[in-house]
């Protein structure tokens, strides 16, 4: 008897969540909340932090290469921002009662994901271009769409973040019309990595939307607002205008725009490699998580230092 | 003594200009006042968003509890005389 009542009153509290979020209000971390929506959240924000921290590699690649002194302080700026981005998350992560060190060993051991795009190599300096604005483009779209996500804390940290990410676009968009504009090697050389980008990019939104498992309770929940396939076409309608400005060719064969629908058709998607990927046998996987072994190990003497630091202080003045 | 932590958790205030309030901004981590502060710079101050921080050890914080909200709020609700619109004013009466 008891537990039934238990049960109902459990019932009760469901329903009456589900129905205030479904109004498009917003829960902040000591509303109650169902279980599945705190794991869910969990996953999804720790998941952006990560792919924000992780993302920082493939440019750091480029930093004492950069081409200009401005290319080098703007790199540098972008950089600093997606460490900035993976802050911003992961305290937002901290507020559903998971800590930063579970966190960050869920990601080192391989328990917890980051966006598969960064699994490739950023090969020559046009990719610089093409992650800004393929990546950093695709990244947009779907965040954008979280600014309206249904826990508050995450939809701040979107917010922010938009605001940011629209340099990061423009920056790298720059990058790749200035290539074009040059020698027939840049050009090449643009074009290379518009080749190599271009899927991956795709990819970044998620299996479509049938194949999705996550999605039923994200929806109903409001965490998620719109479909990955939903936002994948967004990203490609806005995209393709912008390739033929500057002269690049997009590399699909089916890509044509549907006067029907009133939005561009793309060829289908090699999921095959993106499950490939996401499995741990993407080109750069190992190194990735092992780079950031390596980082926050060597790191560790000066989180130690201010301890002591902290506690010497304690001691003078108590 | 050699243990590895996060650092402590700090709450993060900004004022974007003198005559605004702080509002809360994030969190940070950080294991004094002045790493807390200096953190809080460049995380959330890269653009000019700010021309004061204040942080606040997270554990300082008190708050009110969201499960008890309509009986602690519930004073303000039956005092609608709080309003200006509450007051019925003469006909004509201008600038009021």
């Amino acid at each position: 008897m008891n537990n039934e009542n238990t049960a109902l009153a459990q019932d009760e509290r469901l329903r009456s969540f589900e129905e205030y979020v479904g109004e498009g209000k917003a829960i902040e971390p000591r509303d109650w909340m169902p279980e599945g929506y705190r794991s869910h959240l969990i996953r999804q924000i720790s998941q952006h932090a990560h792919s924000e921290v992780i993302g920082m590699q493939p440019e750091g690649n480029w930093i004492t290469r950069a081409p200009s002194i401005r290319a080098k302080q703007i790199l540098l700026a972008k950089i600093q921002d997606e460490g900035g981005h993976g802050l911003y998350l992961y305290s937002a992560a901290e507020t559903l009662g998971i800590s930063r060190e579970e966190m960050l060993e869920q990601l080192q051991t391989g328990k917890a994901k980051y966006s598969n795009i960064f699994n490739y190599p950023s090969l020559t300096w046009a990719d610089i271009g093409a992650i800004g604005w393929l990546v950093d483009g695709a990244a947009i779209v779907n965040q954008v769409s979280l600014q309206r996500t249904s826990y508050g804390p995450y939809s701040r940290a979107m917010v922010r973040i938009c605001k940011e990410e629209s340099f990061h676009q423009r920056q790298g968009y720059e990058i790749m019309a200035n290539m074009m504009k040059g020698t027939p090697e840049q050009r090449e050389m643009a074009q290379d990595a518009m080749n190599r980008w271009w899927w991956p990019s795709l990819m970044m939104f998620g299996p479509h939307d049938g194949d999705s498992p996550h999605s039923a309770d994200a929806f109903r929940w409001k965490i998620k607002r719109h479909s990955n396939d939903e936002l994948r076409q967004k990203f490609i309608d806005k995209t393709v205008q912008q390739a033929e400005v500057i002269g690049l060719t997009i590399p699909d064969a089916d890509l044509k725009w549907n006067e029907e629908t009133g939005h561009y058709d793309h060829g289908e998607i090699n999921w095959d490699e993106f499950y490939r990927v996401i499995k741990g046998n993407g080109p750069l996987n190992k190194q990735r998580i092992a780079h950031h072994i390596k980082a926050h190990e060597e790191g560790a003497w000066v989180r130690e230092a201010a301890q002591a630091y902290k506690q010497k202080q304690a001691q003078k003045y108590n | 003594m050699a243990t590895d932590s996060q650092l402590d958790l700090w709450e993060v205030f900004i004022q974007g200009r003198n005559g605004s309030h702080h509002t809360h901004a994030g969190s940070v981590h950080a294991s004094d006042k002045k790493m807390a502060l200096q953190n809080a710079r460049d995380i959330y101050t890269r653009r000019g968003e700010g021309s004061s921080i204040w942080v606040v050890p997270a554990v300082a914080i008190s708050a009110s509890n969201p499960e008890d909200a309509e009986a602690f709020f519930d004073p303000a609700d039956d005092k609608v005389y709080r309003h200006p619109t509450f007051y019925q004013m003469p006909e004509g009466a201008k600038q009021i």
